[in-house]
């Protein structure tokens, strides 16, 4: 299939300066949660197939970076980029970062998500219908399993992060 | 007399324990080849995963039934033949088939699993029903989504077999296993390779106004809004213009989920045995919410309690819900 242009992100000013600090800050974290997720959950690879090599791009909209994976089991990648200097992508994902989050976590469901717009897909459908079942496919959840890196701090932090979300979705469904 | 056995859907070995622990009376669930209708793209059972997952059920006295539901190509059964033998080593509960030749194969060589008619078969008339049942020793069919409670009522006094009704998911009122929609664009057949709308001939496209189209093989087949709902990318639920029609509408049907949970004392009440869930290609967190809330209305109706359902509209396609013919023939 066709891999459609992503569409364009805007920018606001003085962004690119604080998207490239804010990779700088969470690359190292970044690189031990995909670590950990590839030896903990070795088998989601094999759901993958072909799209173990393609290029993604998860796109959470509050934040002020775009996540870059590319699920090789060989060569695993996961690194922060600022949206101006994302690498074309084979497909892309797009949402509020704790919808994201909740997805992997079974928390949510992507259909019902997709329907009512909260998600976004572009590119290759397939690679992302391959990588939403591998993640699915997963037990527990990365969030808490992540959180949990960082020892009580990160679970406090999870933990408002939720209440946080839920408040705003919660008023973001009364308007 | 209706067991209201809870028929639940899983793609994926996690998925089939999220059911189980839910309280799935009994799980569907398929291979990852075109021997099974939800043939899509990291989904389904290698052979040990299902042996895994059919412990797992058994342990928890949860039944595992295999989705073997879509037709072989003229001369090519071998796929499904041996994926019937896999499933009768693995210790499956039953086969839901569609085509008469796998029916036919597994009678002879593996009378002692059960045979369920799949909705793929579209019986739905007593004839039908019983033609599967004589020749095949079928204990249950699954009977399309095109009948009222008191035709299926009628149905049950005239066929010896169970009776399997979908309660919720996916709408699918084309005449079942002879849809050909998604072959007419992509080459790839619904019923022979199991997948409809492939997702490697789906594309989304966000505008710049915010509106999103949906394409199959290059073809628009909806456009949504900025703030409209959408639905999945299939040509019978597509959005279309016409020279009669140049506003769009919906040819065939709309995205819309079926959901009978109000009219579960009634189906129970008209002999139905087992109710199914759509939702195969759903993830864990659709199949333990649908899941968990049938569980509960289920039994609340077996109590003599009044059901109180969760609300499961955000799960549906579109966020839409209807109890299309079961309530209705005029649900069109």
């Amino acid at each position: 299939m066709s891999i459609s242009s992503e569409t364009p992100f805007p920018r606001r000013p003085g962004e690119s300066v604080v998207a490239r600090l804010s990779c700088l800050a969470v690359q190292p974290i970044l690189t031990r949660i995909v670590r950990r997720i590839a030896t903990r959950h070795p088998s989601l690879f094999a759901r993958l197939g072909p799209h173990q090599a393609t290029d993604f791009l998860i796109d959470p909209q509050e934040l002020p970076f775009a996540l870059h994976l590319r699920p090789d089991p060989q060569a695993l990648l996961l690194r922060a980029v600022p949206r101006g200097a994302a690498p074309r992508a084979g497909a892309t994902i797009r949402g509020r970062f704790l919808l994201l989050l909740e997805l992997i976590d079974a928390e949510q469901d992507g259909d019902a998500a997709f329907f009512s717009r909260d998600l976004e897909v572009s590119g290759d459908t397939e690679a992302v219908v391959r990588l939403r079942n591998a993640l699915d496919d997963m037990d527990g959840s990365l969030a808490e399993e992540t959180a949990a890196m960082f020892g009580p701090p990160g679970r406090a932090i999870l933990a408002r992060l939720r209440r946080t979300y839920v408040g705003e979705t919660t008023a973001l469904e009364n308007t | 007399m209706s067991l209201a056995e809870l028929i639940c859907p899983a793609g994926t070995p996690a998925a089939l324990r999220t059911a189980v622990d839910a309280g799935a009376d009994a799980v569907y669930c398929g291979f990852q080849d075109a021997t099974n209708a939800r043939n899509f793209p990291g989904l389904n059972f290698t052979p040990d995963e299902l042996a895994a997952s059919v412990a797992y059920a058994h342990e928890r006295g949860t039944k595992v039934l295999l989705a073997l539901n879509t037709y072989p190509p003229a001369g090519k059964v071998d796929l499904w033949y041996q994926a019937a033998d896999i499933g009768a080593r693995t210790g499956v509960d039953a086969f839901i088939v569609a085509d008469m030749g796998v029916a036919d194969y597994i009678a002879r060589v593996h009378p002692q699993v059960r045979l369920h008619l799949s909705v793929q078969a579209a019986a739905s008339s007593p004839e039908a029903i019983r033609y599967y049942c004589e020749n095949f020793g079928v204990k249950r069919v699954v009977l399309p989504r095109i009948l009222t409670i008191p035709e299926i009522r009628q149905i049950r006094t005239e066929i010896p077999c169970e009776i399997e009704t979908f309660i919720f998911g996916n709408h699918g009122l084309m005449v079942e296993g002879r849809c050909s929609l998604t072959n007419f664009l992509t080459g790839q057949s619904t019923n022979m390779d199991g997948v409809c709308s492939p997702a490697s001939d789906v594309e989304y496209v966000r505008d710049a106004d915010g509106s999103m189209s949906s394409q199959l093989a290059g073809f628009t087949i909806d456009r949504f809004g900025p703030e409209e709902k959408a639905g999945y990318p299939t040509i019978c639920k597509g959005r279309y213009t016409a020279p009669h029609r140049p506003e769009g509408y919906y040819a065939f049907e709309e995205p819309v989920s079926l959901n009978l949970s109000r009219l579960l004392p009634e189906l129970i009440d008209a002999g139905v045995h087992a109710f199914k869930i759509e939702g195969r290609q759903r993830s864990k967190s659709y199949v333990r919410g649908v899941v968990r809330a049938f569980r509960a209305a289920v039994d609340d109706i077996r109590a003599g309690r009044q059901a109180n359902m969760a609300d499961l509209v955000a799960l549906t396609e579109g966020q839409k819900q209807t109890q299309g013919a079961f309530e209705t023939k005029k649900w069109r």
